[in-house]
């Protein structure tokens, strides 16, 4: 196994889909000469082409829309969006096109597409270089939504994204791009859409996240731990499909919710998973289901105070886990 | 502007056989006779919606006839009735789209005239204005990057889908990589009840061209030879490595936009008698009737068969039955849908 960062996994991953189908190609803004703005498409232009490596005028609707086209016909384009704050030119060929070609033309064309987006905050990007976008794609049939805090689940998502026969909205947050090393196994694998991963076991309450705050999460869960607490922490990975039997399961084993993103909280991910279990376990809950998310303003501030202020942190997970706990 | 209808003894048929011309003119009877028929069964509370697109036949009729079906790409738009007949659709296809029933292709899922054939090389569309344009573009990246040389893309819009961002954007794109594809501007002078002239700044849209770098045609869109002829020069110029081309078709809309509109109160109905003159039908009929391609009574004849075969196909479509309500989830994605795992 190979110790990889975020970065290194996403290239790795890119890199072999392009070595092994030659129906793959990358679409997007300075994707070839440059080699990405995170340096992940590194000489990719060198060794495939720039036929496959497409440096696209800066036009984010059409980058996706010609995706979308070549995907109908036949090609496995993966288009990436520069940074998430630029998908919203693209809204209507993700949400009104990728996401409905199956279902209009009844199975008569489809739109098999990678679009990859760095997302987040906590690097001083400011009010257009931080969002979030998953709650404004996760509520689209049609769509699968990815956002792996992992550089092994980096790898084996993407891999599934990648051969997947549907449109795959893939969430790269951008802080853990460097941050964030860890082991990734040889060779080609998969990690199934809709799978969350159990982190951390504990019994006194589950905490749900996805992206950098699950790093922070198990940070936080380790501090409860130091002081003799116990919390389980659930990596979602996948958005939609999202997977309930693992947070059913661990509802039901802790009786106390906690869903920690970054995003904001009014009809954020974690409305959705409230609704969820006060649908499927309401009576099994021994505290009301708590939200820590961002507050609600348009985006984090350039400034360090408006930056931190929007973020969590573990020590403020921490302390929202601890009055979980207590409750 | 060039016209082929003038006399019969001037009359240019650019190469086209009788038989062709005869089927183009088939085409635009059988456009007009559907489009008919779609608001008669409206008018009727047979069906909830039908649009129009009267005025556009002769454009549509010779494009067909450049367009080969089964090799190349159409990325057409939802006004494109008889662009869609003359690739191969067939009326029963239509009044099923129109009665939205099961067998139709999309299931009942679909607009009228927003249809999907891969045999036909039809793209599927939703009635997003210019959105179908960068999947245009992607299908000919596609021919290109595969090289296969020989086939080539016809897209098609209105004049109101040149204000959008999309249509920028594809012509662009396309004129970087000199993709194999035709854009082809039906510009019929109203984006629903907006005139031209407060669409744009400066009507010639074929001008525009210039400043991608690609060839830029107008064409006269009452006249369906003329129309063949530019179609199937862009299109045979596309299909031998030269790049993209922008088409623009002068033609006009006759009837309001849909069932649901009325052009009363956005323009006058003189302006559209006016307009009526050149309605591309019943000229083109008198053209080949004039240069002896076709009888006055093989013309009647020929009405008739179609009136006949839509009168059929529209009591066979409402014969069938709507689709299954458990089938509303099928086709959201490969295999089963569930948000939930």
């Amino acid at each position: 196994m190979a110790v990889m960062n975020n970065v290194e996994a996403v290239r790795a991953t890119l890199h072999d889909a392009l070595a092994t189908d030659d129906r793959t190609l990358i679409l997007g803004e300075d994707v070839g000469n440059r080699g990405n703005v995170f340096l992940i498409t590194k000489d990719f232009i060198n060794e495939f082409g720039p036929e496959r490596i497409i440096d696209t005028p800066i036009a984010e609707a059409s980058i996706v829309g010609i995706a979308v086209g070549m995907a109908m016909e036949g090609l496995r384009p993966i288009a990436e969006i520069q940074f998430a704050d630029f998908i919203y030119p693209a809204f209507n060929q993700i949400v009104g096109e990728a996401a409905k070609t199956r279902y209009r033309s009844n199975g008569e064309y489809t739109c098999p597409l990678v679009i990859r987006t760095p997302y987040g905050g906590g690097v001083r990007g400011a009010l257009s270089h931080s969002v979030s976008i998953e709650a404004l794609f996760y509520h689209v049939p049609g769509l699968k939504i990815v956002a792996p805090a992992f550089p092994a689940d980096v790898k084996g998502l993407l891999n599934t994204a990648i051969d997947d026969p549907d449109p795959v909205l893939f969430l790269e947050h951008k802080k853990t791009y460097r941050l964030i090393k860890g082991e990734v196994p040889e060779g080609h694998y998969t990690i199934p859409l809709g799978k969350a991963n159990v982190l951390k076991e504990g019994s006194q309450l589950t905490v749900v996240s996805y992206g950098l705050y699950v790093h922070w999460a198990l940070e936080a869960a380790q501090m409860l731990n130091d002081d003799g607490l116990s919390v389980e922490v659930i990596d979602l990975r996948s958005i939609r499909p999202m997977d309930r039997g693992t947070i059913l399961a661990s509802v039901r084993k802790t009786r106390k919710l906690l869903i920690v993103h970054e995003d904001n909280k009014f009809g954020g991910i974690g409305a959705e998973i409230s609704a969820m279990v006060a649908e499927e376990a309401l009576f099994d809950l021994d505290a009301p289901i708590r939200r820590h998310c961002a507050p609600d303003v348009p985006a984090m501030g350039y400034a360090l105070p408006l930056e931190e202020e929007y973020l969590s942190s573990p020590a403020k997970m921490a302390d929202a886990m601890r009055e979980m706990v207590r409750f | 502007m060039p016209s082929s209808h003038t006399t019969p003894s001037t009359f240019d048929r650019a190469g086209l056989s009788g038989e062709q011309l005869v089927a183009m003119l088939r085409t635009m009877l059988m456009q007009r006779t559907l489009e008919s028929r779609g608001f008669q069964l409206n008018r009727q509370g047979k069906i909830p919606f039908a649009s129009a697109s009267e005025g556009h036949e002769a454009v549509q009729a010779g494009a067909a006839m450049a367009f080969v079906a089964g090799s190349d790409i159409l990325v057409p738009y939802y006004r494109d009735l008889g662009l869609d007949l003359g690739i191969g659709l067939s009326p029963y296809e239509v009044l099923l789209s129109l009665f939205a029933r099961a067998a139709d292709q999309s299931a009942g899922r679909q607009f009228p005239h927003h249809y999907a054939s891969k045999r036909l090389g039809l793209h599927t569309i939703s009635s997003v204005i210019a959105a179908q344009l960068p999947h245009a573009v992607g299908a000919a990246y596609a021919l290109a990057y595969r090289k296969e040389s020989g086939r080539a893309v016809l897209v098609t819009f209105g004049d109101g889908a040149t204000s959008e961002g999309e249509w920028h954007e594809s012509l662009n794109f396309s004129a970087v990589h000199r993709l194999p594809i035709v854009f082809l501007c039906e510009n019929n002078e109203w984006a629903i009840s907006t005139p031209l002239d407060r669409q744009m700044g400066q009507p010639d849209l074929w001008r525009r061209a210039a400043g991608y770098g690609m060839p830029g045609i107008v064409v006269n869109g009452m006249d369906p030879v003329a129309c063949y002829v530019a179609v199937r020069d862009a299109l045979d110029r596309a299909r031998s490595g030269g790049g993209a081309s922008l088409i623009e078709a002068k033609c006009y809309r006759f009837l309001s936009h849909t069932t649901d509109d009325d052009d009363r109160t956005y323009r006058s109905p003189q302006e559209v008698a006016q307009r009526r003159k050149d309605d591309p039908v019943p000229r083109f009929e008198e053209s080949l009737v004039a240069a002896g391609i076709l009888t006055s009574a093989e013309l009647a004849s020929l009405k008739a068969t179609i009136l006949a075969e839509t009168n059929e196909a529209t009591d066979r479509a409402e014969a069938m039955a709507y689709p299954k309500s458990e089938e509303i989830t099928t086709n959201v994605y490969a295999g089963s849908h569930e948000p939930w795992r």
